[in-house]
């Protein structure tokens, strides 16, 4: 099972800038691929409601003035181990063995609502109008797509992605881009409490400070004892690097 | 949990309707009640047990494809609930209908309870096996689903025999009593370990980021979704404490009261009909009280 393809995403929260344009490529790949069409309810009106595979919440963490805006992503995780499968009662619901990703059979489905019971991410969402459950197909039709440009052939999501926050590969190898993002950056997996193995990891965000030595501007050492004796030039008069090239 | 009044009624309408069956059988094991009283009792746990059948089609988004749900009975305690309620109404109507045939019914009815017991274990491992839902995952879940539906259908049977068969209406009414008081502790034992319950995933594992003070500024969508319909209540916390309060009155203090102090048909039938309320209030307050973690994602709407 370990060495079998299991395709995810890796998303980094540390660049992700909370856009939505993985929100909007999805719903419109989506509701006119395969899995289409994503209906709404009221769209243009006071309350509006529809099926979506991906959203893209705001969490202020910390307490203000020192605080930070965390943009998450959320969609299916894909689980390796997925709750919502083993209770659908008819097997609209499965874990393709090939490549890992969990999808629902909408022929089969009987909108009884015991996966999204099942699923502790809230990434199941019921199509008020088809009345079948719905979730992220990792674009399961785009992604094997052979007409499609090789570098295309990736989730819409991935390919909206302005900043490359989201990293879409096979978590299984150990060489892929996904795994090595997992491995170096501390990706990690949501609510591991519960041992449902996502798929999907989310790299945390990181600080980047930039760290000036006071040696790097101006020299402690003094070897030849002629600091000192004048007067310190200014910081803004040309350096000896900048007038002189050995 | 958004309570689902399908689901609600399905439940109740199946547990009094499973517990008059048990109810009639065993009736017909220690004592000898009179055919009618067997037909009439037959005849409404179908009904009752056809009308939960109904109103779970409700439920459903396709229930014209609600024939494939028999099929993943090996990992899915719905799939085999809908093997074992219609399998539990035919052996009713067998039992019904040999008795009327003047048939010797022992072993059906033998297969009827093995089938009655299956479905109330099906029927409380729905919500039991779902282990994220803390205020569900217990044993008590099954136990309660189970007493409680014995305990409805035993104050059935001494409303019925209390009109057909006055004879046995004081064995029935003792046995619901006994039964319900014991539901009735069992149902305080798991209310009392859900206010103890601490929800193992925070808002810090939702988003994987350690920290102790995270507040949600936007959901990812301006008006509601699936999410925020189907996992919240949206009641006021006056009228959850209210069912609380129905459900500690209705589910046995007030029927015990009729069965304790009346015999005639019509307070037997308030009787059940109170804890049949009662019962609906329970389930109501079962999903009420369930916590999905999913909400950890849905606490602001921005």
């Amino acid at each position: 099972m370990e060495t079998k393809k299991q395709l995810a995403l890796v998303i980094d929260l540390n660049v992700c800038v909370g856009c939505h344009a993985c929100v909007t490529s999805c719903k419109e790949w989506n509701t006119q691929g395969a899995a289409g069409p994503l209906t709404d309810q009221n769209p243009y009106g006071a309350d509006p409601s529809g099926t979506f595979f991906n959203r893209v919440q705001t969490f202020e963490v910390g307490v203000y003035p020192k605080t930070e805006t965390v943009h998450f992503p959320k969609s299916c995780l894909h689980c390796e181990d997925p709750p919502c499968v083993p209770v659908c009662p008819t097997g609209a619901s499965y874990k393709r063995a090939e490549d890992g990703i969990v999808l629902v059979d909408y022929d089969k489905c009987i909108g009884c609502k015991y996966c999204a019971w099942a699923c502790p991410y809230g990434a199941r969402e019921i199509d008020e109008s088809q009345k079948v459950m719905k979730k992220c197909t990792l674009c399961v039709d785009r992604i094997y797509d052979e007409k499609l440009p090789e570098r295309e052939r990736k989730p819409a999501c991935v390919l909206a992605c302005p900043t490359s926050a989201r990293i879409f590969g096979d978590v299984h190898d150990p060489e892929s881009e996904a795994s090595r993002a997992i491995r170096e950056q501390g990706g990690y997996a949501l609510m591991p409490e519960w041992a449902t193995q996502p798929a999907n990891h989310y790299l945390p965000r990181r600080k980047t400070a930039l760290r000036v030595d006071p040696q790097e501007l101006q020299r402690q050492d003094n070897p030849l004892k002629v600091d000192g004796r004048l007067p310190p030039p200014a910081t803004s008069d040309p350096a000896l690097d900048d007038v002189t090239s050995w | 949990m958004r309570p689902a009044w399908s689901v609600l009624l399905l439940t109740t309408l199946i547990g009094a309707g499973q517990g008059l069956f048990l109810a009639l059988f065993a009736s017909d094991l220690l004592f000898d009640p009179q055919l009618r009283f067997i037909l009439w009792g037959a005849a409404i746990s179908l009904a009752l047990l056809a009308a939960g059948l109904l109103a779970s089609f409700f439920h459903l988004g396709h229930p014209e494809r609600a024939w494939r749900s028999a099929a993943m009975w090996r990992t899915s305690w719905l799939s085999r609930e809908v093997i074992a309620l219609p399998l539990f109404m035919g052996l009713v109507f067998l039992y019904g209908l040999f008795a009327y045939l003047g048939r010797e019914s022992l072993v059906i009815g033998i297969l009827a309870t093995a089938a009655c017991v299956a479905l109330f274990i099906c029927t409380g491992m729905i919500y039991a096996c779902l282990k994220f839902l803390q205020e569900w995952h217990t044993p008590l879940t099954v136990v309660n689903y189970t007493m409680l539906g014995t305990a409805s259908g035993l104050t059935a049977a001494a409303a019925l025999s209390a009109w057909l068969q006055p004879a046995l209406s004081r064995p029935f009414a003792l046995a619901a009593l006994v039964a319900g008081a014991l539901a009735y502790l069992l149902r305080l034992a798991s209310l009392s370990r859900n206010t103890r319950l601490r929800p193992k995933s925070t808002l810090a594992s939702a988003i994987g980021v350690k920290h102790p003070r995270i507040v949600q500024i936007a959901q990812g969508a301006m008006g509601g979704s699936f999410n925020t319909r189907e996992f919240f209540h949206g009641r006021p916390r006056e009228v959850v404490r209210a069912v609380r309060w129905g459900l500690l009155a209705l589910v046995f203090p007030v029927p015990a009261l009729f069965l304790i102090f009346s015999s005639s048909p019509a307070m037997l039938l308030a009787a059940f009909l109170a804890q049949f309320a009662g019962m609906l209030a329970e389930r109501w307050y079962f999903f009420a009280e369930a916590r999905h973690p999913q909400n950890l994602y849905y606490q602001a709407i921005a």
